[in-house]
Formats: C-alpha cells, structure tokens, sequence
C-alpha cells in the first residue's frame, strides 16, 4: 500500500490539486520562485560548494523527523511539520530551501499536495514557517533557558497555526471552500497539532545544543541573517495572533473585506450575504477603511511588542 | 550552485609519464591538529612505491581516517603530503584526485547519487572528461568489479557487499594510480568479504588499505604500517609484524585467535601478492 | 515497514514507459492546468479527462483502478470542500435542521462541490501516473532541463537518495524507543513522550549534519569543486513529439467541450 508516512491530519496542510483556482495557485507560484531563487541564492553564498550536500541532507532530515511521533490520547500522536526547527537550525534561507525540497519530493513522490498547488504549499509549510520560527527564535536566542523554550515553543505553534489560516484563505479565496466553516475548524485542529510541533522542537534544540553546542549556540544563531527577519517574524505572528480569532468568530467580515477589494466574483459576494446573520457594526464602511484600521492596529500592537522584547534583550545582555 | 553537463574539457589531465622510480605517495614529516585543538597525527613519516599492497592498522581512534584523508588533500594541504612529488597544494589538487581514489568506510556516505550509473560517472564528469570517455570508462569500472549489470540500480536498493563494490567502481572509473580504502571489509558477511578480497587481489593498483582485519591483512598486504594516537609506530614485513604478538597486543590489536581444538590442520599462510 | 518512495514506481516497458521524461513532466502540469480551468458542472470535459487517464493506466499496463485508488488520499480535502454546498446560491434542495443550525444545501452547491472533487482527483490521478511511470532520477533529468533551479534539483536528489538512510535511522531509533518501553503503557505524561520524541529529532539532526560533512569530503574526494556536472542521459525522439501532438489535441478537445455551448 503506499508509503507515505504521514498522519491524515498532516495531509490536512498539504493542498491538492484542485482545490486552488489557477489565479490563486499562479499567485502564489511566483511568490515562491521569487522566495526560493533567493534562499537558493543565499545559501550558496553561505555554503558555497557544501550547500547541496547539506541542503538535500537535511531535507532528507526534516522528512525522517517528520516520522518521530509520540502518543497522544485516543489513538493520534504528535507530529512535526518541521518548517521552525528547519529555520531555526539552518537559518531562514536554509530552512526555506529545505522545506521547498521536501514539499515538491511529497507533491512529486506521493502527491501529497499537487503541483500547480505547490507555490501555496511552499510559501505556508515553508516560508512562513520560516519567517515566524527563525524571526521569533533570534529575539529569544541570548535569553535565559525557559524564556527561550517558550519563545521557541511559541514560534511553532504559531508556525503552524499561520500556515493553516494561509491555507484556509487560498481555498476560500478560490472558491472552494465555506470560510465560516473552514477557517475556525483548521484554526482549531492545528492549534492541537502545533502543540505537538512546539514541544518536539523545543525538545529537538534543546537536545542539539547538548550533543553538538556549536551548533545551535547564541554565536551560530547571531550570525545566521539580518534583523529584518526578526521584525518580519514579529509582524507575521502578531499577524496570525490578531486575525485568526478575529476571522474566525466573524469570518463574514473577512469576506466582506475581500468582496468590497473585488478578490471575489459576484458569486461568493453573493453567497456571503446569503450565510451571514449577523453585522458588525465597524465594518459598516468600506473595505479599504477597514483594512487600514487593521494596519494601524498591527502596528500599534507590534511597537508595544517590539519594545517590550527590547527592553528584555537588554536586560539579558546586561546580566 | 550551477549544475553542467560536460563540456569538452580544456581541464582534463595529461597522464602522468615521468619516472615510475619517484614513490607513489610520500609523507615526511606530517602533523595534523583538529581545529578543536585534538592532535591526530604525530610526526608521520612514510612512502608506498608504485604496485605495492600496504596495510594501515591501529586502534580506533588512532588517525587512521585522517591520514586517509590527507593523502588526496582533503586535510592538510601542504607539502608533507607528496603525490608523485606534486606536493598537495590546492593547484595540484585536481590531479592528485585523479591520481588518488579514495573509498570510504560508510558506502552510503559515498555513493551520494540516485542511480548506480551517476555514480560511477561522478569522478570521470568532475575530471572534465567528454561524455563518450566517461561512458566508456563507467563500463570498464563496473566490469572490474563485476557489476556491469547493475548501472540503472538504484544505490539505496543494493546489499551492503554490492555497495561497497560500487564504491570501489566510483574511483576505479577515475583511473586512479593510488587506491586507499578505509576498512573496506567491515560490515561484510564472510561471502562478501571474500569477495572483496579477490576484487583487491585483482586490482593492479597500488594500495594503502585502513583495516581491523588482520587475516585479511595477512592475504593481501605484503607490507604493514601501524599507527597508534597519531604515530606511526612499525613499518615493515607483515608477516613479522603480525607474528610480533607483543607488539599487536600493545597497540590494542590480535589476531582472531582459534581455539586449538577447532585448529585446521597445517599453518596459517601468509601469502603476499605482488 | 520500510518506506520507499519508490513503491510509486512501476516498472515497464510501454509506450508510456520510454517517454522522454520532459513531455510527461510537461503535459502532466499541462493537463492539471487544463482540469483546474474547468468551470463546474463541465461533465463531459470532465469524463473526457478521466478517460484520458484511463487511457493513459491501460496504455502503461497498469491496472486500471491504480490511480483511482491511489487518488484518494485527497479525500480530507473533500471534507472542507463539503461546506460549498450550504453556501452557492441556488435552488435549495431541501432544509436540515441540526441543533441551532439549519442547512439549505442548493443545487448550485451540490455542482459546485461535485466539480471540485472531480477536477482534483483527476488531477491528482495524472500525477499518480506520471510518478508509477517514470523513474525519479529521469524526473529530476526533466525538471533540471524545465529550468528548475539547478541547484534546487541537486538538492533534491541528494534529499532522495538520503531519505532511505535517514528513514531507516529515524525507524531505528523508533524501535529503540519501543523496545524499552515495550509492554508498558505509556505512564508519564504526553511531555515526557514528547521529549523522547524531539531528542530523537535533534539526535537525527545532528547525525545528518555530520553525514553530510562525510558526503561533501567524499564529493571532494572525486573531483567536486563546486560545479555539478550530470550526464546527457535523454535525447527527444520522434514519438516524444508525437506524444506532445496527441497531448495538445486531447487537451483542446477537453476544452473546446467546456467552452462550447
């Protein structure tokens, strides 16, 4: 029978096929080749003439760790989808090039996740991850050891909670899928599943730094990309803390927001009004306004963030 | 990082034709520290000439693999090292390659390729030969050591004996004058490593095998180097050497020893080969 | 169990077999292009394409349910994809009421959903075949001459060819695991396994890491200086273009029946 070794829940993340509208999967595809010529660019900088033993190794890695579960209640098990651990150990660029590597190997291999649906897959289980897990572990790096755990915990949780709502809102926009519906289930499994991925890579570093300290030391970290992935990092995730519970408990003012930017033929504008009971009051004005508002209040919320991280690194360094 | 086919090659290598009477490989003098500050070898100082058999034994640990390693440049990369008299500098660095065929001791760690044939072809494609040629040359390498059919396998599908045969063809197909095995016959069954005897027997070329196995030592290598925390602590006649239980025992080495109740009749043969 | 992605793979020597790699990789994207671009409920173009896949199963010699079986491993999609039948306006066909909710599924959504599944398991069903017919390596040949990233594809294949050693490690250390807890139920909690589990992870890495130091020293040892070079190992024939004919024909056809009244 087939080999895959994954989890149906995990094949939950892989889109297929299908499911994607050629305009949304051709977006995303050029976002991604844009990304990966990039990390491919970048780590051969790095790594020079060692970048493709020990990029295709370690994808090899990342698909073999992605078989070490544990037990969970009822018959399921903790997985890991390894898009933070791979940044964290390799550095964003390398983490990218990895996870790009191991997502076309599960679309080519197993058709886990199709190939015109690739360019989504590599940007939610590889980017993303990579910008969230490498952002977050970097402003934790130099901090004490259970402030750090639970940074690096914190960062693949919501690696994996952000790839389920980017994936959520690709097959809502293509039409595909009842946002109202979709959005607070992927939310929800995945906020189970990414505590299995937050405690194997917590576990994982902390094993690295114990068998191999050069590795994955304050020094290695420090050295690996600029502080702009900390700040992006930063970003994505206040990102994905602020609009996952805001969209999926009022996923028809997410709707709204797409239909008045014209994302959104007449059809679904027209499916929205026919599910949605209920107004939200601040949503009454356009589109635009809304999204706006949101910017601000990202930016907002990031600067407290930002400075409160800052503030603490400082501590640390002085201690 | 770019990949190419081959192109005609401006950068493929004369053969060699001086003097056969200059050693094979010359070591004067060698040191070598890990950047971890751990000294690994002490002071070497040996040469092997053109089609002799030598054997290389010590402990774990002794330095074994990094002398290995220094004989075509990977470490080191000085003029301790001579090559046909080319010291192993960097410019030299692509014909000592040619020149020196090292295999290693994991065969996975060597045959990094999907299929068998690519493999085989990666020493020839990497010394700038034209396609033909290195065709041609993955062939003969297979038929050396009698795996001719296997050029479409898939390296992850052969036994640990065939892999390590293969290993052996990825250098062969280089055309190497110098062959250095690192344990070549560990993890074999006694089939295999029979096997692999024969095929080193056969092979013209001149070796330094890396091995725990003495008998296989006593079969092959005429000649015997031992090397314990980084020096060389014998040189010479294998058969003394081995005999010298005094001296194996104080380096952490023996000969299997067989119960003389289970003793065949008639003595262990040593018999060279050269 | 041992993993090998190369279960995929059926050997054979058909038509379809000896294709060049290049036009099945290409008409491949091509045909799963063209199925995603049909509009719902395009029936006919829809059977058209499956019988291109049933065509293309009996012409390789595979049993004609192989990629049908294999396909399904779409089906948790399927679920989400359920929702669009409450959703597209349409005629309701009739009214569920479950707890606080009550449901209208439309005719519209029912057609809406029915395409869905179909483009993507056709879809996913070429792909299958593409994969049981053509030999990895050959695949990567292809992607490397389709302007992948070059690298990418040395990546890639490497990834392929340690993917079998780093499995079996990683089974290996499961077993482990298995053998000193064997008998006992798990009685520490799910952080404690999960700590067993990610020391593994971290233990892999770093063995990983060190075998690709090892693989590099050994490329090093046969001439590497940084430039991979590969051999030619396909060359297009005529019945590759001929191929690529047929498929440009099956493919218009497929449309043409969608996009004509």
């Amino acid at each position: 029978m087939f080999a895959s070794p994954r989890s149906p829940l995990m094949l939950a993340m892989h889109i297929p096929d299908g499911f994607l509208s050629l305009g949304v999967a051709l977006v995303f595809w050029a976002l991604a080749m844009v990304i990966v010529s990039i990390a491919t660019r970048r780590t051969q900088q790095d790594l020079a003439d060692r970048q493709i033993p020990l990029m295709g190794v370690m994808a090899a890695f990342i698909f073999a760790a992605q078989m070490l579960n544990f037990p969970v209640a009822g018959g399921t098990s903790g997985h890991l989808l390894g898009g933070a651990l791979a940044a964290m150990v390799l550095g964003p660029w390398g983490g990218i090039l990895v996870m790009t590597a191991v997502i076309a190997v599960q679309a080519l291999l197993f058709q886990d996740g199709g190939l015109l649906a690739m360019g989504a897959n590599i940007i939610n289980m590889g980017v993303v991850p990579a910008l969230i897990g490498y952002g977050l572990y970097r402003s934790v790096a130099a901090a004490p050891p259970k402030l750090r755990a639970v940074g690096i915990g914190a960062a693949a949780w919501l690696s994996v909670e952000a790839a389920a709502l980017l994936a959520s809102l690709q097959l809502w926009l293509s039409g595909t899928v009842a946002l109202a519906v979709v959005l607070p289930a992927m939310l929800g499994v995945h906020a189970l599943i990414g505590v299995g991925e937050a405690l194997i890579t917590v576990a994982a570093l902390a094993a690295i730094a114990r068998i191999r300290p050069d590795l994955s030391g304050v020094a290695a970290v420090r050295g690996r990309g600029s502080r702009a992935w900390v700040w992006g990092g930063m970003l994505m995730s206040l990102g994905v803390v602020l609009l996952s519970p805001w969209a999926s408990s009022h996923p028809d003012g997410l709707e709204r927001v797409a239909a008045d930017l014209g994302f959104l033929g007449n059809e679904q504008d027209a499916a929205l009004h026919g599910l949605s009971g209920y107004t939200l009051p601040y949503f009454s004005n356009s589109g635009v306004a809304t999204i706006g508002a949101g910017i601000i209040g990202i930016v907002v919320v990031a600067a407290v963030v930002s400075a409160f991280v800052f503030v603490l690194r400082r501590r640390y360094r002085t201690a | 990082m770019p990949v190419y086919h081959p192109r005609p090659s401006s950068a493929a290598l004369p053969p060699l034709t001086e003097a056969r009477h200059t050693p094979v490989i010359e070591v004067s003098h060698l040191h070598f520290s890990y950047a971890d500050g751990h000294k690994a070898l002490h002071d070497i100082t040996f040469s092997i000439h053109a089609g002799e058999k030598v054997a290389l034994v010590g402990p774990n640990g002794a330095g074994k693999s990094t002398l290995m390693l220094h004989l075509n440049g990977i470490l080191g990369g000085d003029d301790h090292v001579r090559v046909y008299d080319l010291p192993t500098i960097k410019a030299n660095l692509p014909r000592i390659r040619a020149l020196v065929g090292l295999v290693f001791q994991n065969p996975d760690d060597q045959l990094f390729s999907p299929t068998v044939l690519e493999d085989v072809a990666f020493g020839p494609l990497h010394m700038g030969l034209p396609e033909a040629d290195v065709r041609q040359r993955v062939q003969a390498a297979l038929a050396q050591v009698g795996m001719s059919a296997y050029a479409q396998r898939l390296s992850h599908h052969l036994s640990v004996g065939e892999k390590k045969r293969i290993t052996i063809a990825t250098v062969l197909s280089m055309q190497p004058e110098l062959l250095a095995l690192d344990e070549p016959s560990a993890g074999l069954d006694p089939r295999a490593r029979r096997q692999l005897i024969e095929l080193l027997r056969q092979l013209p070329q001149t070796m330094l095998i890396s091995t725990h196995d003495l008998l296989m030592v006593g079969e092959l290598c005429p000649r015997a180097l031992i090397i314990d925390t980084g020096r060389l602590v014998a040189d010479g006649n294998t058969a003394e050497i081995l005999s010298d239980a005094q001296l194996l025992h104080s380096h952490g080495l023996e000969l299997p020893h067989i119960p003389a109740t289970l003793r065949f009749p008639g003595p262990v043969t040593v018999s060279g080969s050269s | 169990m041992h993993v090998d992605p190369f279960d995929s793979y059926r050997a054979g020597n058909s038509l379809i077999h000896e294709l060049d790699p290049r036009p099945k990789l290409l008409f491949t994207l091509a045909f799963i292009i063209s199925t995603t671009l049909l509009p719902d409920g395009a029936w006919l173009s829809l059977a058209l394409a499956f019988m291109t896949v049933l065509g293309i199963s009996l012409i390789a010699r595979l049993p004609l349910g192989y990629a049908i079986k294999r396909s399904l491993l779409a089906l948790p999609f399927t679920l989400a994809a359920l929702t669009v039948i409450f959703v597209v306006p349409g005629q309701p066909l009739l009214t569920m009421s479950i707890g606080p909710w009550t449901l209208r599924p439309t005719d519209a959504g029912l057609i809406r959903f029915a395409s869905i599944v179909s483009r993507s398991l056709i879809s996913v069903q070429m792909a299958i075949l593409l994969t049981a017919t053509t030999p990895f390596p050959d695949l990567l040949h292809a992607m490397r001459h389709i302007h992948v990233p070059r690298s990418l594809v040395a990546i890639i294949s490497f990834m392929l060819r340690y993917l079998f050693v780093l499995v079996d490690e990683a089974l290996r250390l499961l077993r482990a695991r298995s053998a000193r807890s064997a008998g006992e139920r798990p009685t520490r909690g799910i952080l404690w396994q999960a700590q067993i589990a990610g020391h593994m992870a971290g233990q892999l890495f770093v063995r990983s890491f060190e075998r690709s130091d090892r693989i590099y020293d050994a490329m090093l040892a046969r001439g590497y200086t940084g430039y991979l070079y590969t051999l030619h190992t396909h060359i297009i024939q005529r019945r590759d273009w001929l191929a690529a004919a047929g498929a440009v024909i099956i493919l218009s056809v497929i449309q043409l029946a969608a996009h004509l009244p």
